[in-house]
């Protein structure tokens, strides 16, 4: 196939992956908003073992949504792979790895985080997580499609290197779990308001308790914290190799360090002082609002060497 | 004792003392000063930056004049040397060190140590067990030792340990930070960083004259240049012809080192500097300068050879200036060279594509006082027209003469021109170093689960108590005692 051909089949892709991903974001919807009701048929109350006659009011029935669920995660699978195939072509259309413009920092960075909340998935009970992660994902590729789509094209020479491939993926790596995180503290967050206010609505008693996100969040950051100073490291060496000095405070450098610094505060909190909960929430978006200042004000209106956003 | 009271002061001074340096060294101040660092970095990113982009911070400087001259008193132009930028990283780094040495040497107490002794009630653990049965503490002790724990063996009792390797990574990650800081500051102080741009034809030399701008680290000797001489022998740039996008940069120079050996060909790009030990030699940036010959009215030659003109655009319309002291009145040209022609009403003379195809120069022809011996120094891109009258416009082909007067100027050509970035920096390998180190410290540290297994005879007699304890909550442990319980009933 020719490069065009690559070109075509690559944005017939994305497109696809938007349109099963929007099926993903209403098969969570449903599963949200309608598994919760009240079961006032009897036989399922008595089914329940133990379970005293009061408690009636807050049994549920979540078999009837299960389907939807399930739905949705099939949805969110399909999803990544038509996205994954959509980035690949994208990469032969060019012949290089596909990270030369913001439309493919996008692209790629919506699989990253599709891709970091079903590895999540597979490990962790958080399928409804899936419906935060699908609206961003959607909001993401709408935005990378219509405001941020450049034309397949080679790279220009300051990319031309292996360092490309390993700082970028990193990078994007990073940003996807960084996302997923976010997700998971701001739910805590709301669900923590909830709950303080009293007890939490009854289509959010489904979701894990808050200690559980708590440590989730935790746990996401820990993990992906290593890759990210890799990611820092990596655009360090390039930039000695490209450039002429592995740090020299340009904008983005700026950013990213201040997304590190952010990060291992949020780390040291936890583990030495003993931050958790609201407070640790409220760090852990912090930090994870630099990345997304330094992606999107930095590429688009920032001065400084790291001007490869295509706009 | 009875000295203390007769030095109160002192003590008090020593104790202020202590007490300020527990507060620094504190994890408290530490996360703040962590934050602040943040923080600190964020106008630098906002405002342009001297170290960075001068011309930007002069623009800055020209739009709002009160503003930037209050600005520059709290160094917003230079953030990363202030000085109150350095303070919060001197005072985080004492910090760490004041919290990280004293860990270090007890961490390096404990290599070989035997975990603390088994504490008297282990049911409040939170992993508890009771085996019943005659199960003995040699199974377990030996399960222990063959999954690495480190174990202490007590009459009725086992108290087992694993996971040092936390507090090491943890410890080698911090020891690895203040590395880094210490090569960037060899690279600062004996480095040196200087640019110079290059006309495809001719020699550089390195010494500090051939350098458009050059500094030196403050303990850097002027002598200490490497001794090499490049002569630029091409520069072929290629552009895509639809998006006019830059797609290869290639130089290739004839390099000499020490100046006078044996030239040897080498080829320079965007990512492949040419390395001579901790100095690199970058193509940094690239454009035209125009070639004129200038002739008086007798005919003579009194100017000829290339203009280095600035690029302005990414199809690298260019500008510059060619001033000729020695005309009398004195003459200058405020030129624009552009590669590809295009003209429209609106833009007037343009460039259409980054590589010379049709080429134009584009000149204005001043005369009168060019201000060469006022004493302040001038830019050789700009020519200052305030004591200069303009006599005339023109655009030339190659090969084409303007006459202005007082002599002629022709249009002969092009050359390319590159310009090199000239870096030596001997701090880098070492900050490389630090950091392959601390991204194995954080590895190891992240990574490793840090816990305590006890083994315990029953009070009854039979059977054993067993409890786990893991550091920091992390998951796993109650697997892990399920697995010990497993092997001493398999035993048993």
């Amino acid at each position: 196939m020719s490069s065009t051909s690559y070109a075509y089949l690559s944005n017939y892709l994305i497109y696809s992956a938007m349109a099963v991903y929007t099926i993903a974001f209403f098969a969570h919807a449903v599963e949200v908003s309608f598994s919760v009701r009240n079961v006032e048929a009897p036989e399922l109350v008595a089914a329940t073992v133990g379970a005293p006659s009061q408690n009636r009011a807050t049994k549920f029935d979540f078999s009837r949504t299960e389907r939807s669920g399930r739905i949705g995660t099939a949805m969110m699978i399909l999803g990544f792979g038509l996205l994954f195939a959509g980035v690949l072509a994208r990469g032969l259309s060019a012949h290089r790895v596909p990270w030369g413009n913001m439309y493919e920092f996008s692209i790629t960075g919506a699989l990253a985080f599709s891709g970091a909340y079903l590895y999540a998935l597979a490990k962790y009970k958080l399928r409804w997580l899936g419906l935060p992660v699908s609206i961003a994902v959607l909001l993401t590729l709408g935005t990378a499609i219509t405001v941020l789509y450049r034309p397949s094209a080679p790279l220009v020479p300051a990319l031309k290197s292996t360092w490309l491939a390993i700082h970028v993926s990193a990078a994007i790596i990073s940003g996807g779990v960084f996302l997923l995180a976010n997700c998971v503290a701001a739910t805590y967050l709301i669900l923590d308001r909830m709950e303080s206010k009293g007890a939490r609505p009854e289509w959010a008693k489904r979701l894990p308790s808050l200690e559980t996100l708590d440590q989730l969040a935790y746990r996401l950051v820990a993990f992906v914290f290593p890759l990210w100073t890799f990611a820092v490291i990596a655009g360090a060496i390039w930039a000695e190799n490209a450039w002429g000095r592995y740090w020299s405070w340009d904008p983005k450098e700026t950013w990213a360090f201040i997304t590190w610094v952010a990060y291992a505060a949020y780390l040291h909190a936890r583990v030495t002082i003993g931050w958790r909960g609201r407070r640790a929430a409220w760090l852990c978006l912090f930090a994870g609002s630099t990345f997304l200042f330094n992606y999107v004000w930095v590429n688009i209106w920032g001065s400084g060497l790291h001007t490869y956003s295509g706009l | 004792m009875s000295n203390a009271s007769n030095s109160a002061p002192e003590l008090e001074t020593a104790g202020a003392l202590r007490w300020m340096w527990r507060q620094l060294t504190s994890m408290r101040t530490a996360l703040i000063l962590l934050l602040l660092l943040g923080l600190a970095s964020i106008p630098g990113s906002i405002f342009p930056q001297r170290s960075q982009n001068p011309m930007k911070v002069q623009e800055y400087f020209t739009a709002n004049p009160t503003l930037a001259h209050w600005m520059d008193k709290f160094q917003l132009f230079s953030v990363y040397g202030s000085p109150w930028f350095a303070a919060i990283y001197i005072l985080l780094f004492i910090s760490l060190i004041g919290c990280v040495l004293p860990r270090t040497f007890d961490h390096l107490k404990k290599i070989g140590a035997k975990p603390p002794l088994t504490p008297r009630y282990l049911e409040k653990m939170e992993e508890f067990t009771v085996v019943s049965g005659a199960a003995s503490l040699d199974g377990a002790e030996k399960w222990l030792k063959r999954n690495r724990f480190r174990v202490r063996r007590e009459e009725s009792s086992i108290s087992a340990e694993k996971g040092y390797l936390r507090e090491t990574g943890n410890l080698l990650f911090h020891l690895s930070l203040i590395l880094i800081l210490v090569a960037v500051a060899i690279g600062g102080l004996l480095g040196s960083r200087g640019e110079a741009i290059v006309n495809v034809g001719e020699r550089f030399v390195n010494t500090p004259t051939s350098y458009d701008n050059l500094s030196f680290g403050k303990f850097q000797k002027e002598g200490s240049l490497v001794p090499f001489a490049l002569t630029v022998t091409d520069f072929n740039a290629t552009y895509n012809i639809t998006t006019n996008a830059p797609t290869d940069y290639s130089l290739t120079v004839q390099a000499e080192n020490p100046v006078g050996s044996k030239p040897v060909t080498r080829i320079i790009k965007v990512n492949s500097p040419l390395t001579y030990g901790s100095t690199k030699i970058y193509l940094q940036a690239n454009g035209y300068s125009p070639v004129v010959t200038v002739r008086n009215s007798t005919g003579k030659i009194t100017f000829q050879g290339p203009v280095v003109f600035l690029p302005q655009d990414a199809n690298l319309t260019s500008t510059g200036a060619i001033k000729l002291p020695d005309m009398n009145p004195q003459i200058g040209f405020v030129g624009s060279f552009v590669p590809t022609y295009d003209r429209n009403a609106t833009r007037g003379a343009f460039s259409v594509f980054p590589k010379v195809l049709d080429p134009r120069l584009l000149l204005s022809a001043w005369q009168g006082n060019l201000g060469l011996d006022s004493g302040n120094p001038q830019s050789v891109y700009r020519l200052d027209t305030s004591r200069m009258k303009e006599i005339g416009l023109k655009q030339l082909s190659i090969g084409e003469s303007y006459n202005f007067g007082e002599g002629s100027i022709t249009f002969d050509g092009w050359k390319p021109w590159v310009n090199l970035q000239i870096v030596e920096d001997p701090g880098k390998m070492y900050a490389l170093l630090g950091a392959i180190l601390a991204v194995l410290g954080l590895l190891t540290s992240l990574f490793t689960r840090q816990r305590r297994i006890w083994v315990k005879v029953d009070p009854t007699g039979t059977g054993l108590q067993i409890a786990g304890l893991a550091k920091n909550g992390t998951p796993g442990l109650s697997e892990e005692v399920a697995r010990l319980v497993r092997a001493i009933e398999d035993r048993s």
